[in-house]
């Protein structure tokens, strides 16, 4: 998998540093744009985890069929998860990994972005770190959009970066809304990390400007017009003469 | 020993070689050397095991940031976002070797700046507290910073290298009461507020020596980094005993006095130099707890290594990179947090050792604070064994007056031709003529301090500062007094007698050639290092340091002649102070009467071979 990865994606990973005091299961979770998120996230999850990682794949997308199931299961190690019906079947499943030891990969918006922008996230990672008491990592992956991105089956290459965040815990009495609403405002952070640097960011988000994963309230031009170089389609324009 | 294992950490010791001691290591540059110890008059000084570190260090720094020491407010109230920011930090000699990424400078600097985003401010400049050395590259800058700091501050310019040689750059603060000028780095000067950064890997760093020394250039370090200061500091390690320190301290109160405001944080790691279960974890083992597979590793390497080239064998140790863990972080106040940072060095370093012994062993490994990804040249084996290892004890040096040293390293007439071009001159033209710190310093110190050339190659290069040989000669000035040899085991027999030392070919030859100048049968202390330990030397029949000793020399006068050192012997009969030359006999084995070391001189070189004998000898 790692060398499709590394072809298709040439991935830069930002970040890992922050795990270094990380000690056991924790649960990964990250923004989502493409079919390459997972792969991608999980060939950059450092070994320790990487070890013992099972990965939330949607129950009604991913285990449709026998075939799909075999090959979700066999391939990246997935674990159903529903997201159209309620159900503590999924969320059971999930604790009894975590407390066996393994790690937990999911993508709380619950799947891939329609128009390049982030989605409010759902609060199963959040209310599972509550009731496993395990850490949740937050991650940002940028650029992923422009590989695999909803609607499309040729994947185009291009560059990537993965931006690992801290560790964040539940606090005493916390709820998952809450926790999950953390959760949702750290990888906001880390998106703005990856777009401008981690001082800007830091200062945006202690005045609390941190830019919105959604994106703006606007019509739908007007939201494509603000990804800007975020846009599906859009390259970077590439300077062929170094800035004076 | 895996880290599960490693719960209670067991103190330094030290150990009485007899017959059943295994082979003792050395290290000895980018190579080891085992060897045996004499049975019955020897003794090996082990340093204690890895504390612990913190369990959550990057809260243990929150905490020390908003519960500072001494008279300081927490770090966040001192912060406003119309202020002028500087945060300075320790450059690349510490620690050593450089440590696992996060640096705790990376993780210090952080939290710094994040309380720096929530006060809202904009100005804010980072500097490398380099003084003389040489400057960090990018990548050495990444690894101290991390790559989050430094792709944020760095390419608009406000991440950078000291210039001590800028005046632009540098503002004269004033004068202490003993004339010492005391100069800084103009942004940190007019900063309102400073915040240093320290990593205290032995007790010498850190309280007022990182501003006073690290913001500032030859006019205020030269002051204290000369022969006189280093002769008057007894150790240098011992801050309330070391002229150097208190140079740097009255430097620091002018400092304060112009209205600098200085935040500092110091921090401590604890003696996991090589690792719990790595390639390299049996170099801070016992020997004889060595497993068969660390034989087999250890043979394995010096096989491995037996067959590199001296280029590839610097590059192998060149890319070790310590795991060394947090034990403490302190902030506030500089002399509050400096005193609680010593106690917790000390309570990973010190092992009580009785008396002192007529020959010190000490095997020098490949990395000394001027060599980091660098060549260790002889000037800089020099000063890491005469100059910080020598030091490394309190209350008295580990050897007696007119003892002998043994180092064991290959000292290669070699030098970083961009490092180090200083040293390429100072070691052909000044050691060839004088080996008297004194001498030289008159001499030639301030022709290489004023050098263009060289100037010019620590400003645009990354070269040491001209005048930096000289330091590193002059740390080597108290060992030069007190010792009447010093042997280099293994070394170029030509780059050892440049400096003034003996070679030997073998540890055993070393040994014959020592019982020369103390006697026959001399006493034998190998100080096995690293990981780092520092000798708190008693009197053999008192507890505690040697209140003799302590109470004749606080602070030696500074009229006293240089190179005639001042003499700080027990008053009290020398079996009460000094170790015996061989312990009591065994009841099975007869031996020698014990011998107590004298101060009188013995044998051709004498008491006081220091560096004068060998200078007129030359001549």
């Amino acid at each position: 998998m790692r060398p499709a990865v590394a072809a298709l994606a040439r991935p830069e990973r930002t970040g890992l540093d922050r795990l270094d005091d990380l000690e056991g299961p924790a649960i990964f979770v990250a923004n989502h744009h493409s079919h390459i998120d997972t792969p991608l996230l999980v060939t950059s999850i450092p070994t320790p985890w990487r070890r013992e990682l099972v990965v939330g794949a949607a129950a009604d997308y991913f285990f449709a069929t026998r075939v799909t199931s075999a090959v979700s299961a066999l391939a990246i190690g997935a674990i159903p998860i529903e997201r159209s019906k309620v159900g503590r079947r999924s969320a059971d499943l999930a604790a009894e990994l975590i407390g066996d030891g393994w790690s937990f990969m999911v993508f709380p918006e619950g799947g891939r972005s329609p128009d390049g922008w982030g989605q409010p996230f759902r609060g199963g990672a959040a209310y599972l770190a509550i009731r496993q008491q395990v850490p949740v990592v937050p991650v940002h992956l940028a650029g992923t959009g422009r590989i695999l991105r909803k609607g499309r089956t040729t994947p185009t290459p291009s560059r990537t970066t993965v931006t690992f965040g801290s560790p964040l815990r539940p606090r005493q009495g916390e709820s998952s809304r809450r926790f999950g609403g953390r959760l949702e405002q750290a990888v906001a952070e880390l998106s703005d990390e990856a777009s401008t640097d981690w001082w800007q960011a830091r200062r945006r988000a202690h005045a609390g400007r941190t830019p919105s994963l959604y994106g703006p309230d606007a019509s739908s031009w007007r939201r494509q017009w603000s990804l800007g170089d975020r846009r599906p389609g859009a390259r970077r324009a590439r300077r062929r003469w170094p800035a004076v | 020993m895996p880290k599960d294992s490693h719960r209670h950490p067991r103190p330094g010791f030290v150990l009485e070689v007899d017959r059943s001691t295994p082979p003792i290591l050395f290290h000895h540059g980018e190579g080891f050397r085992l060897e045996k110890l004499p049975a019955g008059r020897s003794r090996v000084i082990y340093p204690g095991e890895p504390l612990d570190g913190l369990a959550n260090p990057d809260a243990a720094i929150r905490d020390a940031l908003e519960n500072p020491l001494g008279d300081s407010e927490p770090l966040s109230a001192l912060l406003r976002p119309d202020m002028k920011l500087t945060i300075a930090f320790d450059d690349i000699s510490l620690p050593l070797p450089p440590m696992r990424r996060p640096d705790i400078r990376q993780r210090v600097i952080e939290a710094v700046l994040d309380a720096a985003a929530a006060a809202g401010l904009d100005d804010v400049h980072l500097i490398a507290a380099l003084a003389l050395h040489r400057r960090m590259t990018e990548d050495e800058l990444r690894h101290a910073v991390g790559d989050r700091v430094y792709d944020a501050f760095a390419p608009s310019g406000n991440l950078y290298n000291l210039d001590a040689e800028d005046p632009d750059q540098m503002v004269v603060v004033g004068e202490t009461d003993q004339g010492e000028v005391v100069q800084i780095n103009r942004r940190a000067a007019e900063s309102d507020l400073v915040v240093y950064v320290n990593l205290n890997l032995v007790a010498m760093d850190g309280g007022w020596k990182s501003t006073a020394t690290g913001l500032s250039g030859y006019p205020a370090l030269r002051h204290h980094h000369n022969p006189a200061t280093m002769l008057r500091s007894r150790s240098f390690m011992d801050r309330p005993r070391s002229e150097l320190h208190h140079s740097n301290w009255r430097q620091g109160r002018v400092l304060r006095d112009a209205g600098i405001r200085i935040f500092q944080i110091e921090t401590t790691v604890n003696n996991n130099t090589f690792g719990y279960d790595g390639p390299l974890a049996m170099l801070q083992k016992r020997e004889w707890e060595w497993t068969g597979r660390d034989r087999a590793l250890f043979m394995a390497m010096q096989a491995g290594l037996g067959r590199m080239s001296k280029r590839a064998r610097r590059q192998v140790f060149a890319q070790w990179r310590a795991p060394y863990e947090l034990t403490s972080v302190q902030a506030g106040e500089v002399e509050a947090v400096h005193e609680q940072t010593t106690e917790n060095v000390m309570r990973q370093q010190l092992v009580p050792v009785e008396g002192q012994t007529d020959v010190l062993t000490m095997g020098l490994p490949y990395i000394c604070p001027y060599n980091v990804n660098s060549i260790m040249n002889p000037v800089l084996v020099a000063c890491l064994g005469l100059g910080y290892f020598f030091n490394l004890y309190r209350g008295r040096p580990l050897v007696r007056e007119g003892g002998v040293l043994i180092m064991s390293h290959p000292t290669p007439w070699d030098f970083h031709p961009v490092h180090h071009p200083s040293y390429i001159d100072f070691f052909e033209q000044v050691l060839a003529e004088t080996t008297d710190p004194v001498e030289m310093s008159q001499k030639y110190e301030q022709q290489f301090a004023e050098d263009e050339w060289y100037r010019h190659l620590y400003r645009t290069s990354y070269a040491y500062h001209g005048v930096h040989p000289f330091y590193m000669w002059y740390w080597c000035a108290h060992a030069l007094d007190h010792l009447g040899a010093v042997i280099v085991v293994g070394g170029d027999a030509r780059a050892v007698r440049r400096m003034g030392f003996r070679p030997a070919t073998t540890f055993q030859d070393a040994l014959e050639m020592a019982s020369d100048v103390v006697g026959s049968r001399p006493s034998v202390t190998h100080f096995h290092n690293p990981p780092l330990l520092m000798a708190e030397v008693r009197c053999a029949s008192r507890r505690g340091p040697c209140a003799v000793a302590l109470a004749r020399s606080p602070a030696p006068s500074a009229a006293r002649p240089s190179g005639s050192g001042p003499r700080r012997s027990c008053a009290g009969p020398s079996s009460r102070c000094a170790r015996p030359a061989s312990p009591q006999p065994s009841s099975r084995r007869r031996r020698p009467v014990a011998r107590a070391p004298t101060s009188t001189p013995t044998g051709p070189g004498g008491r006081r071979a220091g560096w004068r004998a060998r200078r007129s000898s030359r001549r």
